[in-house]
């Protein structure tokens, strides 16, 4: 595989800290291996390698912020060339190239409206990013450390560092301000005591993806209602024949079923890039989990359509837990298809989604209620979902959307056609 | 009985201040424990007091008083 690069984990992220090399020089990888870590405005991410070979050359040190697709090692695999080799090609590339603007920079150059550019017109907001790459001083401590530090006025003289020869890290400087914000307020409740640190950067990053998706892609909306007594009839009654540990939750027909939806209708499952709908032909569907502490990740269950039900409910509960311990990989987070947002649980009706860019739908179910509901001339009461979908107009019309809606529900009447 | 909810509501929401829970309010809105939280808890119920819980009885469980009600009944049978 060559060169290994600052993977892109999400549409959100511009650049990530090198926190970590998990492998030494001259050392065997093997596809899946966790070869370092990264920190991102979203958590610390463990960094998969994607293809078996030897880490031949480390090009980052811990403590470096990346922008997206900085080279990062050499991974030489079978029939790569050895480094020396390598590097010398790679010069001659760069050469030739023209020098391409930091990935930063070019989101602010190509942002087309007065309006928007307004938002991220505040001087303060990038290039606080942008600063914290130059050491500021002799303290060991991340960017993004330093970003947090000086936003809260922190001295990091005070702070302890956890990190490899005593650097301070995100979470030190967190703590520090947990413990100094306990030590200033003991009356205060734990659940407001948390540091604000964190939420901005979320939320920062949130913002920036959000604000191109509203600004770049044109959304159209459908909704439909879907009688879901027939899918928690079955449920029910296979929940009763199994353990506890075994339950299966009403979410995990909901990823199935939008699957096999999508495979029905492909062009809702894809990227929008260079003005070209790519149709992929894996279903990863983009899971959304909210932060206990606020802010929202997506992490992908791969292959959706292919997987049985307790496959899927694995997945879920493992990716949940991952989440909200803050132990995602790489490969969770870089390649959803689609984004499938479920706010039943926090009491929604229904869900207007913005699309995750360059994603092209995004899925949104609401509470599963209790409804008046008419079938053949017949009046009753049934528990229905609303599930709506947010569709890039530029990738797909309201037609194709109509149909995945239409396969959506019939899915959710017949689950026996989700347990294959 | 209480003390053992308590922790494993603990586990399951780390940030919350379970000192101030209103033992008749609504567990799931005060926590904002989600479908996964709540099966992880329930799940965490069975490890620790061997009380397999029908999803059936789920309405059972929807206050603190409830659920140390409820699984303290269980554990007696």
């Amino acid at each position: 595989m060559g060169e290994f690069r600052m993977p892109s984990l999400g549409a959100d992220m511009k650049a990530a800290t090198l926190m970590d090399w998990h492998i030494k020089e001259g050392s065997p990888v093997r596809r899946g291996d966790i070869i370092a870590d990264v920190e991102t405005e979203k958590g610390d991410i463990d960094v998969e390698v994607y293809e078996d070979g030897t880490l031949e050359k480390i090009l980052a040190s811990p403590g470096e912020k990346l922008p997206v697709g900085t080279l990062m090692a050499y991974v030489r695999s079978e029939g790569d060339p050895p480094w020396e080799q390598f590097q010398l090609k790679l010069r001659e590339k760069e050469i030739k190239a023209a020098p391409i603007p930091e990935q930063v920079e070019s989101e602010k150059v190509s942002m087309p409206t007065p309006e928007t550019s307004k938002i991220f017109e505040k001087p303060e907001v990038e290039p606080s990013l942008v600063q914290a790459v130059k050491p500021l001083e002799r303290i060991k401590a991340s960017p993004l450390a330093r970003t947090i530090a000086v936003e809260n006025h922190i001295d990091l003289h005070e702070v302890h560092g956890t990190r490899p020869n005593g650097a301070i890290g995100r979470a030190d400087v967190e703590h520090f301000m947990a413990v100094k914000a306990s030590k200033a307020k003991p009356e205060q409740p734990e659940r407001y005591a948390q540091p604000q640190a964190f939420q901005t950067n979320m939320r920062r990053a949130i913002a920036a993806a959000m604000a191109r998706s509203n600004r770049e892609i044109p959304h159209y909306y459908l909704e439909t209602h879907i009688d879901m007594s027939y899918a928690l009839e079955w449920l029910e009654a296979e929940n009763r024949k199994r353990s506890v540990k075994e339950r299966l939750l009403v979410s995990v027909l909901f990823i199935k079923a939008v699957a096999k939806a999508l495979t029905k209708v492909p062009e809702l499952n894809g990227y929008w890039v260079d003005d070209q709908l790519r149709i992929q032909e894996a279903i990863h569907i983009g899971f959304a989990i909210a932060l206990r502490k606020g802010g929202l990740i997506t992490p992908a269950i791969h292959h959706a359509d292919t997987k049985s039900l307790d496959e899927l409910m694995e997945n879920m509960l493992d990716l949940t837990q991952r989440v909200r311990e803050g132990r995602l990989r790489s490969s969770d987070l870089t390649d959803a298809t689609i984004t499938l947002t479920s706010l039943g649980d926090r009491g929604v009706e229904t869900v207007y989604g913005v699309i995750y860019p360059p994603q092209v739908a995004l899925v949104g179910l609401g509470k599963i209620k209790e409804q008046v509901w008419v079938t053949q001339d017949m009046l009753g009461i049934r528990p229905v979902v609303h599930a709506t979908l947010a569709a890039d107009h530029r990738a797909t019309d309201g037609h194709q959307g109509a149909l995945f809606l239409e396969a959506l529900s019939q899915y959710l009447h017949d689950v026996t056609q989700l347990l294959s | 009985m209480k003390e053992i909810i308590l922790r494993l509501l603990k586990k399951t929401a780390p940030e919350a201040d379970l000192k101030q829970l209103d033992s008749q309010a609504n567990l799931r809105e005060e926590l904002d424990i989600d479908s996964i939280d709540w099966l992880n808890l329930i799940v965490a119920i069975d490890e620790e007091l061997g009380i397999d819980i029908p999803e059936s009885d789920y309405d059972q469980l929807t206050t603190l008083d409830d659920m140390i009600h409820y699984l303290s009944r269980m554990k007696h049978e």
